[in-house]
């Protein structure tokens, strides 16, 4: 059955179903002649079966089909009676065509199964006096193979009444068996002899079976089954080909049953409710000495892993089916734009559940539309850009860890981070200051942003942005992500992961200030444990926020109790990191203990729960204890913002009142000669160290590249009349960023972070200070920052609102006396 | 405590299981409960609105328990005491109520019914339907659907 594409495996499945159908209407039809229903039924099954045979060019189907229809459709209108020899040649009919079709199903083509004979005896039904003798020899000569068959077919048709309840029986179970019998030998063979020995048998087993029964018994009773008589040879014919063969494979229409989806659906709910138990069981026999017991639930373990794995599988479907319009889209699309696009689909048979693949289908078009529409330049462009002119995009989608990832990928003109970012500003929706801060990876991901997508942005950025936020949403909606990456020039790539089934999830496990929580895997990237020691010195903080450096890169820390708001327990300076993964970004989830990995089943939680924007749902785990499952995107987009509104309001508050302000964070750094200055950490905006030889100078300035710009620099050690080592090869350097402009404070090693609220202040100051304090047993200079910023870029505070920016809280108001920095 | 043992030849009557809240009686409509359970472990939500005491794991369904002295505005139940679910089923949804102990199902009678007292406070007004008058006893029938919406 290797041969047979799905739509002829489809059109075999249903034909068979409608056959079967048929002959139940046809016996019907006996005692009710005149049911225009299931006239009607019987005309629309044959109508089907000659229109698609048609199509996939089985032809003698086809002329099969088509003389029934005539009739059938005489027989509707009422033009012509039901009389028990029509019911007979139809009948014939549905036996011919079961035959093509097992013959279709064994070799992938019609072999040489005879029609001609059923043809002439339909279309002698069709005239008013059922007269069957004239068609029979105009049968013979044209099909001499099967002139045996013809006369007794025609035989019945002629005389109208013997009937034959011998062969009744038997025609039943062969032609439910034949299928069988030709898939196994389709399968253990080469398909391609089929179709040879069974011509061979169709001529010589015919007789005995055929011709002797119609004459064993002649009961009036029995006319429908009469017309088995003729069906038998091609029914059986297979069989004495295969006789050695036993019915291990089954026929396309065994093979597959239509099962109503709701049943599916609550068999998977059950099956989920069967893998919590088993985790359970597993759990509580695991702290038992019984070796039968462990046995036995280790085999309960394995046979609900297969049953989970197995009632899974029959709601998945090849992402093929959605995928398989999308040639189309793309074709159209791109003859419409006068693009030139090639379609390229790697792993077509990526499986995925029925509902998840309905969910995608729609935002998997959006996003290759875009792609066409706005990622793939126009033919002159890439020509110009020197890539080839036909625009390739590629369809992505494989098996990882327990998700489906599905890309959709194009080598168009990319997308400027830069130019995102300026508009998502222009749009409100990030301030200049943040987009300063942010990555070029997470300037991108606001492409999905609510608001960012208008027809402007389309025209004025290269990009896409069209319903995007839509497109997200409804990813996000089945607990699926979507990120997007892109090179300018190269192409851009969006991402989908899309877990395998909503039903039941893998899920980490973790426990905070003594309560356990579920992450879904799907948002999990790794797991980081540091020690007391390790975390001192690797989680740092930065205006506010704690990093983390994870292999160079700074992860942003959330930390869980905090966000729940409740006291962690876990006081030996331990950090548990999940660095999670969420809108193309990540960030570090700070917990407790990790406990290990569990199957969740996802249980709803009540809307006025599910409102705290924190809980995506709740599930019950191992030992029946309710545990509460996160919602990593609602966690990522509160706590990442809480943190920046957070830093904002601080800056806000700073420059209404110092004195309100009850804790300062301050910086310190070592500026060489043994002096310490603390700088407050609310106006350090990141921490960078600088090669020595990149700097460079505009004028009597020192100046540095940094992400695309000119950095100003001040050197502290000189602007505070200290003398640091000047021949280091990196320079340490605290950066400054507001309203779009940064300078860079060079400063001899960064030391610590300390709470000023217990230092002590004095106002002993100098060139440059705003006062001294006592920080960790040492005299510490405060920073007047202002001063040092504006030694570095005189203009600094001349684009912005000074009254804004958190160093005025710091300035000098007027007589050099320092403003009460630290004042309780 | 029942006070109709003629029940069915008055019509306006109705049957209210009862329970006891910080010295008070309180009745549900029986139709609503669906069942009651003691000691159940109970699994916090962090950052929920007070009344909500977590989520109980009821048979594998997972089910909102409210804390019905947060939600009549009287003090938490004392320590060492341990609470009562009511496991109440409205709109087709299981919703739990923690209350201090069950008591009786007492059919009431429409004529002994009473707006709910002055004396109560403002929280507990809302949720209080009324008062029947119990021999000795006043009970306050609940109006559920506002309990349990937090």
């Amino acid at each position: 059955m290797e041969g047979l594409d799905d739509i002829v495996e489809e059109f075999l499945v249903e034909s068979h179903e409608n056959l079967d159908q048929l002959d139940q209407d046809l016996v019907a039809l006996e005692q009710d002649p005149r049911s225009r229903d299931r006239l009607s039924s019987v005309f629309r099954t044959i109508h089907t079966i000659k229109g698609t045979s048609g199509f996939l060019a089985f032809n003698r189907l086809e002329e099969v089909a088509h003389v029934g229809e005539n009739l059938l459709s005489r027989l509707r209108d009422g033009a012509l009676d039901l009389t028990p020899a029509r019911t007979s040649a139809l009948l014939q009919m549905t036996d011919t065509i079961r035959s093509l079709l097992a013959e279709i199903e064994a070799s992938g083509g019609e072999g040489s199964v005879a029609v001609a004979e059923t043809v002439s005896v339909l279309a002698s039904a069709l005239e008013d006096t059922p007269a069957a003798s004239a068609p029979a020899p105009d049968a013979a000569p044209a099909e001499p193979a099967v002139e045996a068959p013809v006369v007794a077919a025609a035989e019945p048709a002629k005389a109208a009444e013997p009937a034959v309840p011998a062969p009744a029986p038997v025609k039943k179970p062969a032609a439910k068996r034949a299928p069988a019998k030709r898939a196994s030998r389709a399968k253990a063979a080469v398909p391609a002899p089929a179709p040879v020995p069974a011509v061979e048998q169709i001529a010589a087993p015919t007789p005995p079976a055929a011709a002797p029964a119609p004459r064993a018994e002649i009961p009036q009773s029995e006319i429908p089954q009469e017309v088995a008589v003729p069906s038998v040879p091609a029914a059986l014919a297979p069989e004495p080909g295969t006789p050695e063969a036993q019915p291990k494979g089954r026929g396309v229409a065994d093979s597959t049953i239509r099962v109503d989806v709701d049943l599916l659906d609550n068999l998977m709910l059950l099956v989920g409710e069967l893998v919590l138990t088993r985790n359970q069981i597993v759990q509580y026999v695991g702290r038992q000495n019984d070796q039968d017991l462990i046995r036995a639930s280790q085999r309960l373990n394995l046979i609900a892993s297969e049953l989970q794995e197995s009632a899974m599988k029959t709601r998945m479907q090849p992402i093929d089916h959605i995928w398989s319009k999308l040639p189309r889209v793309v074709r159209d699309l791109g003859l419409q734009l006068q693009k030139n696009i090639r379609l390229e689909m790697e792993g077509k048979d990526t499986e995925l559940d029925k509902t998840l693949l309905e969910a995608v289908k729609d935002p998997l078009t959006h996003l290759v539309r875009n792609s066409v529409d706005h990622g793939i330049e126009d033919t002159a462009g890439r020509i110009a850009a020197g890539k080839p002119a036909e625009g390739v995009l590629t369809l992505r989608s494989r098996h990882e860890s327990g998700q489906v990832v599905v890309e959709v990928a194009d080598d168009g003109a990319g997308i400027d981070p830069v130019k995102i970012g300026n508009k998502a500003v222009e749009k409100g929706i990030i301030t200049a200051d943040a987009m300063s801060r942010m990555s070029p990876q997470d300037l991108l991901q606001l492409i999905f942003q609510p608001g960012f997508s208008t027809a402007a942005a389309v025209t004025n950025v290269s990009g896409r942005g069209v319903g995007m936020d839509v497109v997200k949403t409804n990813i996000e909606g089945i607990g699926g992500t979507i990120e997007v990456e892109s090179v300018a020039g190269r192409g851009t790539c969006m991402r989908l992961r899309i877990p395998l089934t909503l039903a039941i999830v893998p899920a980490l496990t973790i426990e905070c200030a003594g309560d356990r929580y579920a992450i879904p895997q799907i948002s999990l990237q790794e797991l980081v444990a540091l020690d007391a020691e390790k975390a001192a010195a690797a989680v740092e903080e930065v205006g506010g926020a704690s990093v983390y450096r994870l292999r160079g890169e700074l992860l942003p820390l959330v930390h869980l109790a905090e966000v729940l708001g409740l006291p962690s327990d876990r006081h030996d300076g331990h950090v548990v990191i999940a660095v999670l993964r969420s809108e193309g970004r990540r960030f570090g989830l700070v917990v407790d203990r990790v406990i290990n990995t569990e199957e969740i089943v996802v249980k709803a939680v009540s809307g006025q729960l599910k409102s705290i924007g924190l809980y995506s749902g709740a599930t019950v785990l191992g030992d029946g204890a309710v545990a509460l499952i996160l919602d990593v995107q609602a966690l990522a987009r509160r706590a990442l913002r809480a943190e920046s509104a957070e830093r904002q309001e601080s800056r806000v508050a700073a420059s209404i009142a110092v004195a309100a302000q009850e804790r300062q964070r301050m910086l310190l750094a070592a500026i060489g000669g043994g002096r310490r200055v603390a700088i407050p950490l609310d106006t350090v905006t990141r921490l960078e160290q600088v090669r020595s030889e990149t700097v460079e100078r505009v004028g009597s300035r020192e100046v540095v590249q940094y992400r695309g710009a000119i950095l100003p620099i001040v050197r502290l050690d000189r602007h505070l009349g200290a003398f640091g080592e000047t021949d280091r090869e990196t320079l340490e350097v605290i950066v400054y960023a507001d309203h779009g402009r940064s300078v860079a404070i060079v400063v001899d090693e960064i030391l610590d972070i300390v709470d000023g609220e217990a230092a002590v202040q004095s106002d002993i100051d100098d060139l440059g200070l705003l006062g001294s304090a006592v920080i960790g047993d040492r005299v510490t200079e405060l920073l007047d920052v202002r001063a040092a910023i504006l030694a570095a870029d005189p203009a600094f505070y001349t684009t912005a609102p000074p009254a804004l920016s958190s160093p005025d809280a710091f300035a000098f108001d007027g007589a050099g006396s320092p403003a009460p920095l630290m004042e309780v | 405590m029942s006070t109709a043992t003629d029940a069915r030849t008055v019509p306006a009557t109705s049957q209210l299981a009862t329970f006891w809240l910080d010295g008070d009686l309180y009745g549900v409509e029986v139709e609503h409960v669906q069942e009651v359970l003691r000691s159940q472990s109970i699994t916090r939500v962090p950052l929920a609105p007070p009344a909500v005491a977590g989520l109980i794991n009821l048979r594998g369904q997972v089910v909102t328990a409210i804390e019905l002295r947060e939600r009549l505005g009287r003090p938490a139940r004392p320590q060492g005491t341990e609470a009562v679910v009511i496991v109440v089923r409205l709109h087709g949804e299981a919703v739990s109520l923690l209350v201090d102990s069950i008591a009786d199902v007492v059919d009431v009678d429409v004529r002994d019914f009473e707006a709910p007292p002055d004396t109560l406070d403002g929280a507990a007004r809302e949720l209080i339907r009324g008062a029947y008058k119990l021999s000795g006893q006043l009970l306050l029938a609940l109006d559920v659907n506002r309990a349990v919406g937090t």
